[in-house]
């Protein structure tokens, strides 16, 4: 015969001599076959539950991280002694740790003095961090380029590094197309010590010789 | 009531977040559909054509010579150009036209790529302003979208119109 009762707890009573094609453990108690899938129930729950939570929890968490990196800021140490002495200033000492802004440059918008970060024309896999000293249509002195004076082109711009000679920048490789821009450094996070807001400035020796620019 | 209600309102706009997340990480390391516009590309591409291009290759750095490309353009970081990749860093490219005596060459940079387009009499390319860098590329062209109801159109018209003409008639 088969089951005769179901209780509450989750259990069949049958009786003695009968089938059972069910997918329980069965117990043997006092004469009656009693099914207790109470405990097995339990863990298969948790573990289908588990699962779905962190399945759910990935697909929201990994896709908003990588939009925020993308599209807000991103955190960047900075290495190499091409910035001095702004950035980096001890050589012995922990390299700084920058935050760079990527919602101001979404439209390419820069300003001469800023430090920004750019993927390198010669190495695309590295991200180089340097200062903008001319933008679109400026007459710029160069140190070290091929030709002594140079306008930069329509949709570029001229960077350079402040520690002049220890520096891969637009005196090697001449201006940037600005659609290689990657983001605008805002602050510098660590050491603490060092814990300050960026401003755009230029070096005193690096002004512009003439800008096409309205209005100038 | 008024609890419910500003919990559904933060409900929707948490489910917004998460879903326009998901579609700008799917649109930035999968693949996005551009249409393309101009002669450049003929016969392979032609003015109003919809393909589809795909990041992965790109941020992987598996681009290839003989890829059609979409990059942004070195002189203005919101357009975009779709040409094909002639040469790598390092190879060594004919530059002078076909008619010329004397052939010229150069060598692509490291870091850069030189881009054709396929329609070589109207195309303004690498042969103009040299060879662009690597990290500009944004995608790699595989597929494209063909739909013979658009057939018909006129030049001067979008496709929309068309269509629409086509379905009154």
């Amino acid at each position: 015969m088969g089951v005769t009762s179901l209780s509450s707890t989750g259990s069949c009573k049958i009786q003695l001599g009968a089938t059972c094609n069910c997918s329980h453990a069965c117990v043997l108690i006092q004469g009656e076959i009693t099914l207790q899938f109470f405990q097995m129930a339990q863990q298969t729950s948790a573990w289908r539950r588990y699962m779905q939570a962190f399945i759910s929890g990935f697909f929201v968490a990994v896709p908003v991280t990588v939009t925020l990196l993308d599209k807000l800021a991103y955190v960047a140490r900075v290495e190499g002694a091409s910035m001095q002495p702004f950035l980096n200033p001890d050589v012995g000492a922990q390299c700084d740790v920058v935050l760079l802004n990527r919602w101001s440059v979404k439209n390419y918008h820069v300003q001469r003095g800023d430090i920004v970060s750019v993927v390198s024309p010669r190495n695309p896999k590295q991200k180089i961090i340097k200062r903008v000293i001319g933008l679109e249509g400026d007459f710029i002195r160069t140190l070290g380029y091929k030709n002594q004076y140079v306008r930069v082109p329509d949709g570029h711009f001229w960077i350079e590094g402040d520690h002049h000679g220890h520096s891969l920048d637009s005196n090697s490789f001449g201006p940037v197309s600005v659609g290689l821009l990657h983001g605008r450094a805002s602050h510098i996070i660590w050491p603490p010590n060092r814990w300050q807001h960026i401003k755009p400035s230029l070096l005193p020796n690096r002004e512009l010789l003439y800008t096409e620019e309205d209005g100038e | 009531m008024f609890r419910s209600m500003l919990g559904k309102a933060l409900g929707l706009v948490g489910y917004t977040i998460q879903y326009g997340c998901i579609a700008h990480c799917a649109f930035e390391y999968i693949g996005e559909f551009v249409v393309c516009s101009g002669p450049s590309m003929e016969p392979t591409i032609v003015n109003h054509d919809v393909v589809f291009s795909e990041r992965m290759s790109r941020h992987l750095f598996k681009i290839q010579k003989g890829d059609i490309v979409i990059a942004k353009s070195p002189f203005d970081p919101n357009m975009n150009i779709c040409k094909r990749v002639i040469g790598l860093e390092g190879d060594k490219i004919c530059t002078s036209a076909q008619s010329d005596l004397f052939k010229t060459h150069t060598f692509v940079p490291m870091g850069h790529v030189w881009l054709e387009g396929d329609n070589l009499r109207n195309s303004t390319d690498s042969r103009n302003y040299g060879p662009i860098p690597y990290g500009l590329i944004r995608g790699r062209v595989c597929l494209k979208v063909t739909c013979n109801l658009l057939s018909t159109r006129l030049d001067d018209s979008t496709p929309l119109e068309a269509l629409l003409r086509h379905l009154m008639k």
